[in-house]
C-alpha cells in the first residue's frame, strides 16, 4: 500500500497574486498528476478557497499587469478532478458567515471534532 | 530491520525572517548529532538558506567590524550540519525546489545542494520514517 498524505492548508493567500496560485494546492496537484495520493484539507482562512466567484484580477502597477491571477476555485476543481479529496472545516466556514451554498460543489464537510479520525485514515499530516 | 532512522524535513521559511528557520535547524541538528539520514525539501523561500552569496557585516550598534561581528550565515550552518551527520554515520540532503530557486534568483547554493520539484519530496516522504512540514505563515 502506498503513502497517503492529507496536505492541511491554513496559511490562506499565502502571496497568491506573485504566485498565481496557492503553492500548496499547486504541489498537490502536481504530485496527484503524478500519481501520489495526496488529499487536501482546508481550514480556517482557507475555507475561503472554496468560495464561488473570487476575482483577483485587476492588479497593475505602472504598465506591468498581472495578467494570470490566481483562481483558486478552479485549481481546487483540478484537484479534485484528478481523484484528490478536498475536505473543508464547516466549523470555519461558519465562522466566516458562509453557507454551503457559497461554495463550489465536491468539497467534502468536516467538522473539526472529525479532524482528528480523518487524520487517522493518513500515513502522513502535511500542516501548511 | 535497521534503526537507522530517516527523516524528511519540508520547510518554507526565507532566512531571517521568523524563529521558523532556526527551530527548523536546531531539529535538523538533533537528527544530525543522532547519526539520522536527514533530508530537506526546501520550498518557497526556504531554498535561500543554502544560498552561498550570504554574507557577514559589521554591526555598528554592537559597535563590531564584521570580524567582531561573526554573523550567523545559514549556509555555513547547513554546511556544519552536513559535516556532523556525516560525522555520525548520517547524511544530510538538501533539494531545493527548482521554480523557487528561478523565482528568487538563489542558484549559487551549498555544492551538496541539488534542484528539484515536489516529487522529490513524495520519493523522500515514502522512504522515510517520518515527515515533518514547518512552513510559513
Amino acid at each position: 500500500m502506498g503513502l497517503k498524505v492529507l496536505s492541511i492548508v491554513e496559511s490562506a493567500y499565502r502571496a497568491t497574486i506573485e504566485e498565481q496560485d496557492d503553492t500548496i494546492l499547486w504541489t498537490s496537484t502536481a504530485l496527484r498528476g503524478a500519481g501520489a495520493n495526496v488529499d487536501v484539507l482546508l481550514r480556517g482562512n482557507a475555507v475561503n478557497y472554496g468560495v464561488k466567484g473570487q476575482d483577483a484580477s485587476g492588479l497593475q502597477f505602472g504598465e506591468r499587469k498581472q495578467t494570470h491571477p490566481p483562481q483558486l476555485e478552479d485549481d481546487l476543481q483540478r484537484l479534485m478532478d484528478l481523484g484528490a479529496k478536498v475536505y473543508v472545516t464547516t466549523d470555519d466556514v461558519a465562522e466566516r458567515g458562509l453557507e454551503r451554498n457559497d461554495l463550489i460543489g465536491g468539497l467534502e464537510p468536516i467538522s473539526r471534532s472529525g479532524m482528528a479520525k480523518l487524520c487517522g485514515n493518513y500515513d502522513q499530516i502535511w500542516h501548511w | 530491520m535497521s534503526d537507522k532512522k530517516t527523516i524528511t524535513f519540508a520547510l518554507m521559511d526565507p532566512p531571517y525572517e521568523n524563529a521558523r528557520c532556526t527551530t527548523a535547524l536546531r531539529l535538523i541538528n538533533i537528527a544530525a548529532q543522532r547519526g539520522y539520514d536527514v533530508n530537506v525539501f526546501a520550498y518557497e523561500g526556504a531554498v535561500g538558506l543554502p544560498f552561498t552569496k550570504q554574507s557577514p557585516h559589521p554591526n555598528a550598534v554592537h559597535g563590531h567590524d564584521a570580524d567582531e561581528e561573526d554573523h550567523p550565515l545559514p549556509h555555513e550552518w547547513i554546511e556544519a550540519m552536513a559535516k556532523t551527520a556525516n560525522a555520525n554515520g548520517g547524511n544530510l540532503d538538501w533539494i531545493n525546489c527548482g521554480l523557487c530557486v528561478d523565482e528568487r534568483g538563489v542558484h549559487e547554493a551549498l555544492d551538496f545542494v541539488r534542484r528539484g520539484s515536489p516529487a522529490d519530496l513524495w520519493k523522500w516522504a515514502e522512504a522515510s520514517d517520518n515527515t515533518l512540514v514547518i512552513p510559513t505563515k
